[in-house]
Formats: C-alpha cells, sequence, structure tokens
C-alpha cells in the first residue's frame, strides 16, 4: 500500500494554511517516489476518508490548536490523534479530522500509522493572509519530522536535484505569488465577526 | 406583536425564542432562531449567516485567470463549481468561446459533482433527519432483507450481509467512536422509521460513504488531480491523446473506459440504492408535510448543462432556466443576470453599508463594506449573542432579490421549473413519485418535495453524464480533440476595461459570479451562492426568504431538540461558503440550543 502525505486546512486563513503549505513545500523538497502520495486535502472533510483507507502509513500535517506556544510543533501518533483534534472541524459540513478518522475505521480499513505534525497557530483571522513567520518557520523541521517517520517504513526521500515548482499545490495559490499579489490592506477590507473570531481566538 | 410579510406570511415574535447555533451538518455557520407559540408551532423564523466571507476583497487586483483557484478554496463542498462559475465569468468578460470537449468534460465534472454531492448529502447530512441509527441495532436482519429486496434489485440485501453490518455497528457504538453518528437526537418521536428501515439506510450510509470515492475519480482524470481539480480559462486542462498511452496527465482510451465504468455505477447506485431509499423513507413520513416555504410561490433556476458549447440560452442548457412568480406555474420568466434591475442585494438586515440602504445593488456594483452592529432588542453582547433583534441588521448574508421578490433556489426550484414547462425528463419521473406515494402535486412544495426533487436529480445528473460521454467519444472518432482556446490567454489581448458573469447550477442552487476586470486584473469579484439565496434576511420591504419561510407553522415535539428545524433546513443542503477554522472549541456538543 502506499504511503500518504496529507495537507489539510483552509491556506486563505493566515495560519489555517500550514497544512497546505507544508505538502506544498515537501512536493518542492523531495522527489516524489511511486510509493508515496502527496496530497492537498484543504477543506475536503468527509471526502478525505478514502485517502485514510487508501494508504498506510499516513503523515498528516494541520494547524490545531494544542494550547501550547504559538508557532510550536507537537507530534501525536496513531490513537491519540482524534483526541486532539476532537472539536477542530475540517470545515466540510463541520466534519472533523476525528469524524475522518471514525468513518474509515467504520469502514473497517483505515490506516493502522497516522502521525499528525500539529503547529499551534499564530494568526487564523486575517482572511486573504498568509502564515505567520513563526508558522511559516516550522515547515523546514515539520518536513523532516514526516521524512524521519517515512524512513521507518522504509521510504527513502531523495531531495529535488534542482529547485522546481511543487505539484501539489493548485497553480495561481502558489505561497509566493499568493503573497505577492495580495490586495493591499486599504483596498481589502480584513474585519470579520467578533463571535467567530472571539471561538478562533478561543480555539 | 404580530407582522404581515408583504410575500404572505404572519410573523410573531410573542411565544418563547428557541436558539439553534450552530445548525449541524452543513458547511458553514448558520444560526436559526424560532419563536414557538403556546403548542410548540413556529410563528417566527430568523435565519443568520454567521460567518463573514470576504471573497471580494482578497480577489481585488489578482489576475482573473487564477480566480476559479481562489474561488475552490471557499468552501470544501461546491469547489469544482465555484471554479467552473468563475473561468465562465472571465471567458464572458473576454468573449472566450471554449471548444466543444471543454464543455463536454466540463458537464461531466459538474455532473459528477452534482450525483457526488446529492449522494453525500442524502446519507451523510439529510438521512440522520429521518433515520434513526440507534433504533436499526435492534432490526432483524431476516425482515431487513425482505425489505431491501421488496424495493430494488441492488445485490447487497442478504440476511447476512445486514447481520454483519449490525454486529459492526453495534461494536462501533459500544466502544464510543460513534463518529457521525454522535451529536443526533436519537429516539425522538419525530423519528418514524422501523428498526428494518433504520438499518437498511444505515446500510447504504456506509455504501455510499464507500461509493462516493469512485465519483471522484472522474475529476482526477479531467482535472489532473483530487482534491482540488484544475481549471482553465478558455478550455479544460487535459489534452485529449487517445493515439498514445505515454503523455502524462492526457485523456487516452484507458481513462475514458474508466469513466465509463464511473458513470454506469453512478447510474446503477442513484437507480438502485438512492431512489428506493427516498421512496421507502417519505412513504413513512407522508404526513410531514411541513417546510415549503416559498417553493410555492416563488423560484428561480439560472439553467446549466450547455448541450453545445457557448449557448447559455435557455433552449441550449438541459438544467431548466426561468423563474416562476406567485405560484402561478403557467407562466416562466425570463431571467437576466446582466440586467441592472433583475438581481440586486439589499443590505438593511445584513451586517454590511451601502450609502443608500434602501436600494438593492445589482452585483456589477456591489459593494462588501462590513457593519456588525445589534439592533436595540438584541439581547446579549457582541460576542455572546443571546438573541438577535431582526428589525435591524442581524446577519452576514445579503438579501439578494429577483426583481425585488424572494425567490427559492435548488433542485426542487429546478424540477419546478421542468415540471411547469411540461419538459418530460422531469415531469415524468415526478409525476411518478407522486403516484408511487399517492400524493398530490402540491406535495412537492415541501421539505420531503425540496428532498425528492435531489434524488431524482441525481438520477437525472447521471443518465446525462452517460450522453455526455457518448458525446465526447463521437466527437474523438470524427478527429476532434481539441480542448482549449488559448487566443485569448494573453492580458496584452484583452480590453481595458470588461465585466462578465459566469453562472452555473450548483448542487444546492443558482450560483452567478460577477466579475469587473479593469487594466488585466480584477476591479470587483462579486458571487452570489445558492445560500445567498435561500438563507438570507428580510428585505427592505419585510419579506422573509426561503429559509425563514420554510420554517414556519412546523410543529416542534420537543423543542430543546430542534429535529424538525435541521429537517428541513437540510433539506436545501445549506452550504455557507465560508472557511475552516471558525469552530467552537466544545465540538463535541451537538449546538448551542437555548430555549427561552
Amino acid at each position: 500500500m502506499k504511503a500518504l502525505v496529507l495537507g489539510v486546512g483552509n491556506l486563505l486563513w493566515a495560519d489555517e494554511g500550514f497544512g497546505v503549505r507544508c505538502v506544498e513545500a515537501f512536493a518542492e523538497r523531495y522527489q516524489i517516489p511511486d510509493s508515496l502520495t502527496v496530497a492537498d486535502g484543504g477543506t475536503q472533510g468527509l471526502y478525505l476518508v478514502d485517502l485514510l483507507r487508501e494508504h498506510d502509513p499516513v503523515v498528516i500535517f494541520d494547524a490545531v490548536d494544542f494550547g501550547d506556544e504559538p508557532g510550536s510543533i507537537r507530534v501525536v501518533e496513531n490513537d491519540d490523534i482524534p483526541a486532539f483534534v476532537a472539536g477542530r472541524k475540517v470545515s466540510l459540513h463541520q466534519a472533523g479530522l476525528q469524524d475522518v478518522i471514525a468513518c474509515a475505521k467504520l469502514l473497517g480499513d483505515c490506516a493502522d500509522n497516522m502521525l499528525l505534525v500539529g503547529v499551534q497557530p499564530v494568526e487564523l483571522e486575517d482572511y486573504g493572509g498568509s502564515l505567520r513567520p513563526a508558522v511559516k518557520a516550522q515547515i523546514p523541521q515539520s518536513l523532516e519530522i514526516a521524512e524521519d517517520y517515512l524512513a521507518g517504513f522504509g521510504i527513502e526521500l531523495k531531495a529535488q536535484d534542482r529547485p522546481s515548482g511543487s505539484s501539489v499545490i493548485t497553480p495561481g495559490l502558489e505561497l509566493e505569488r499568493y503573497e505577492a499579489d495580495r490586495p493591499d490592506r486599504a483596498s481589502a477590507c480584513r474585519k470579520g465577526d467578533a463571535r467567530v473570531l472571539q471561538r478562533a481566538r478561543a480555539l | 406583536m404580530a407582522i404581515q410579510t408583504p410575500n404572505g406570511f404572519t410573523l410573531d415574535d410573542s411565544g418563547r425564542r428557541v436558539v439553534v447555533d450552530p445548525v449541524t451538518r452543513i458547511e458553514g455557520h448558520l444560526r436559526i432562531e424560532v419563536n414557538l407559540d403556546d403548542d410548540n408551532v413556529i410563528r417566527n423564523a430568523v435565519s443568520t449567516g454567521t460567518m463573514w466571507r470576504g471573497l471580494e476583497v482578497i480577489l481585488k487586483g489578482r489576475d482573473p485567470r487564477d480566480a476559479w483557484a481562489f474561488t475552490q478554496r471557499i468552501c470544501g463542498v461546491c469547489t469544482g463549481t465555484h471554479a467552473l462559475t468563475s473561468v465562465r465569468a472571465v471567458e464572458d468578460a473576454l468573449n472566450i468561446d471554449i471548444p466543444e470537449n471543454a464543455n463536454i468534460i466540463r458537464n461531466l465534472m459538474q455532473l459528477a459533482l452534482q450525483v457526488h454531492d446529492h449522494i453525500v448529502h442524502f446519507y451523510h447530512l439529510h438521512a440522520l433527519d429521518w433515520v434513526d441509527v440507534v433504533s436499526g441495532l435492534s432490526a432483524d436482519p431476516k425482515a431487513t432483507s425482505e425489505l431491501a429486496q421488496s424495493i430494488s434489485r441492488w445485490p447487497k440485501s442478504s440476511p447476512g450481509y445486514f447481520k454483519d453490518l449490525q454486529s459492526r455497528l453495534k461494536k462501533f457504538v459500544e466502544s464510543g467512536q460513534l463518529g457521525l453518528f454522535r451529536n443526533a437526537y436519537w429516539g425522538h418521536p419525530a423519528y418514524k422509521l422501523p428498526p428494518e428501515a433504520n438499518l437498511m439506510a444505515t446500510a447504504h450510509y456506509l455504501e455510499a460513504l464507500d461509493f462516493q470515492k469512485e465519483i471522484k475519480k472522474i475529476h482526477t482524470i479531467f482535472g489532473g488531480k483530487n482534491p482540488h481539480p484544475n481549471w482553465l480559462v478558455g478550455g479544460v486542462p487535459c489534452p485529449i491523446n487517445v493515439s498514445d498511452t505515454g503523455a502524462v496527465g492526457a485523456i487516452n482510451i484507458e481513462r475514458l473506459s474508466h469513466v465509463k465504468k464511473i458513470i454506469d455505477q453512478c447510474r446503477q447506485f442513484s437507480e438502485q440504492v438512492y431512489l428506493p431509499d427516498l421512496l421507502a423513507i417519505a412513504s413513512f413520513y407522508k404526513d410531514w408535510t411541513y417546510g415549503g416555504g416559498i417553493s410555492g410561490q416563488n423560484v428561480m433556476s439560472y439553467g446549466d448543462i450547455p448541450d453545445h458549447a457557448n449557448d447559455y440560452t435557455a433552449d441550449n442548457l438541459l438544467l431548466p432556466r426561468g423563474a416562476i412568480l406567485n405560484g402561478n406555474l403557467a407562466e416562466i420568466h425570463e431571467v437576466d443576470q446582466r440586467n441592472p434591475e433583475e438581481i440586486q442585494e439589499f443590505v438593511p438586515h445584513s451586517w454590511y453599508s451601502y450609502a443608500d440602504e434602501s436600494i438593492g445593488l445589482h452585483p456589477w456594483d456591489g459593494v462588501t463594506e462590513p457593519n456588525f452592529e445589534l439592533g436595540p432588542n438584541a439581547k446579549g453582547t457582541k460576542t455572546h449573542l443571546e438573541a438577535l433583534d431582526e428589525s435591524a441588521k442581524y446577519s452576514w448574508i445579503k438579501s439578494p432579490r429577483w426583481k425585488g421578490n424572494a425567490m427559492e433556489v435548488g433542485p426542487l426550484a429546478r424540477y419546478i421549473i421542468g415540471y411547469a414547462q411540461g419538459n418530460p425528463e422531469f415531469k415524468e419521473p415526478v409525476d411518478k413519485v407522486l403516484t408511487d406515494l399517492d400524493l398530490p402535486v402540491t406535495a412537492l412544495f415541501s421539505t420531503l418535495g425540496r428532498t425528492a426533487a435531489r434524488g431524482l436529480e441525481c438520477v437525472w445528473a447521471a443518465d446525462k453524464m452517460d450522453y455526455f460521454y457518448n458525446k465526447l467519444i463521437a466527437n474523438i472518432r470524427n478527429g476532434d480533440v481539441a480542448t482549449a482556446n488559448t487566443q485569448n490567454w494573453d492580458p496584452k489581448t484583452w480590453p481595458s476595461d470588461v465585466k462578465g458573469v459566469g453562472f452555473t447550477e450548483a448542487p444546492r442552487g443558482a450560483l452567478g459570479h460577477w466579475i469587473h476586470i479593469k487594466d488585466t486584473r480584477i476591479e470587483n469579484y462579486q458571487a452570489v451562492v445558492p445560500t445567498t439565496w435561500n438563507a438570507g434576511p428580510r428585505d427592505n420591504e419585510g419579506n422573509i426568504g426561503a429559509y425563514e419561510a420554510s420554517l414556519m407553522d412546523t410543529p416542534m415535539a420537543i423543542p430543546d431538540q430542534p429535529l424538525e428545524i435541521l429537517r428541513t433546513i437540510h433539506s436545501f443542503d445549506p452550504c455557507l461558503a465560508c472557511s475552516t477554522h471558525v469552530m467552537s472549541p466544545d465540538g463535541d456538543e451537538l449546538a448551542d440550543i437555548k430555549v427561552r
């Protein structure tokens, strides 16, 4: 069975884009062997169930509230994952990662080996914004954690021979372009709903 | 105090207030408040989008050819539909014609999305409003098998199959991993199915979950990857190369036969599982006639699925286009998305500011200026709202109106319009369902009518996939392999100031994107999504929208277990198109329900 490296989250919401930016960077940095799928899961929620059923081992990058120092990394394995991501919804009809895992288990063939590489977000309230520096700085280390984990399953990753674009990210949404083309503060109003933002802060 | 709305509803907010926030099993964030009379019947309804959706402002200044990629990210559900609407808007603005094959492939992707979305909606988001999973644990597998075989020739129906499933389910429930089955009102008196029907539907819940992965492969084949398939202004980003199997990503014979196989599975599942389940469930709820709202009065569909490329007129669109007003099925009105007098968005009850809020703005002139303020009678604070004041601003959703009228959009709207047009593709299946269930045509205007229309449309869409597949094969045989027109790709060829509109029928209804391109960059971008039409608040004249109207006069068995509200709101397949991070920290709770 192929291995999976999956990034989840919405890249339009600042640090919420961590997971997707990780897989974008992953595909830029490594040559992807045939034994590995690298996927930008976005906020597809329930639709990600199949990925967890069709791959093993699985590495998931995500921005998660662990109650840690913002910008810090935490790594969680297997049966501990649902508890850490409980209440955290991956958008699709409010199906969270724990529901996605539960569905895969109910269908009887969820991956046995799963690793969650989570970052504690700094900023989520900035719609149209990008990763904050503290979160962005954690991408290289997060990739290395995934690399080590996959090596434990015999998947040896090699660096790309020469710099190449990421085959994973949707064209037009590449990190650099996403940041460079952002409308300036004056033309783009970036306020939000106090109730929703309060919830985000409490996250 | 009772108020009469211009569109014919009597609102009385004197009774107890029940607040449901958030409404679960939907995309995005919706709050519903209702007032109940002494008999627990809903006499006032308030629908509130609680999420600020700032898509318009993050697209300003960007390359119009990239807009589809951003719109694809605004929500986790209708990704492909937004992308398609976006490329159509840009093509309209820049006068770009697409090749026939591109039209066919886009239709195949859009129809696959309809089938996918409808199946997932019915089984995974809506069925639990009718099906009591826990009751299924006490079903007799043999009787379940007899029930299943009496309604369909679907092969997975043996007593052993249901027995296995039941024990797997029991184990799952006992282990405490209820997953998506938690947070429901199991045992609620509004559930009417016998245990066997509950077990059968739960089995199909799992089968649907397993099957949906196949449908998505169509997006992988034509869009290069899934999730988030690629789209292209001017066509589709997949070359056709039938003579060579080596080209990366190209459409070859092997991939085409895979597509054909998936289409056959879609038709089979829709006809042998989805539709029979729908009819079986509906037969137990025939007396639950609530939820019609404005569907018996005003419905609208932009139409979609162009038979031939680049022609978006009603005659060429296989999904009906038009509007019905005041329940007059004898007259289908033309809809013109460009006419500034037709589609307008109002904000007197929305948390946005216009210079003059007595008027509506056409999307090309749309303004998205947030203004979050509560009315004088609201209870609580801006961060801890206890009750909204619907006489003032109370939602992040605008109120779109067509010629001043609140309209319902979605599968039911499409089917009513198709029915009124006498189009046999829509009329005949509707008549058959009504005959089978022994119901009058007016039964269509209800929560169940909405749910049934979606199921019929799933069957229709799967059939149409087959139609377009055959068209694609015929074209390729005739030597036509063009999939993209890159003639106007270069911004140097673009006029300095242009506007365009793109539209589709998303699974949940009429979707439009309006774009204004100035000096090759996006100057303004406005999306009016189906849920805006359905979930929007009152307008400047006090007309209530589709959600609010649909809840009126519904009796609730247990006010603090608002199953009836969920049932009707879910029948619209709500999608508040926003983002992921804004969940409440106490995600294990079903919802914050307050009764006052």
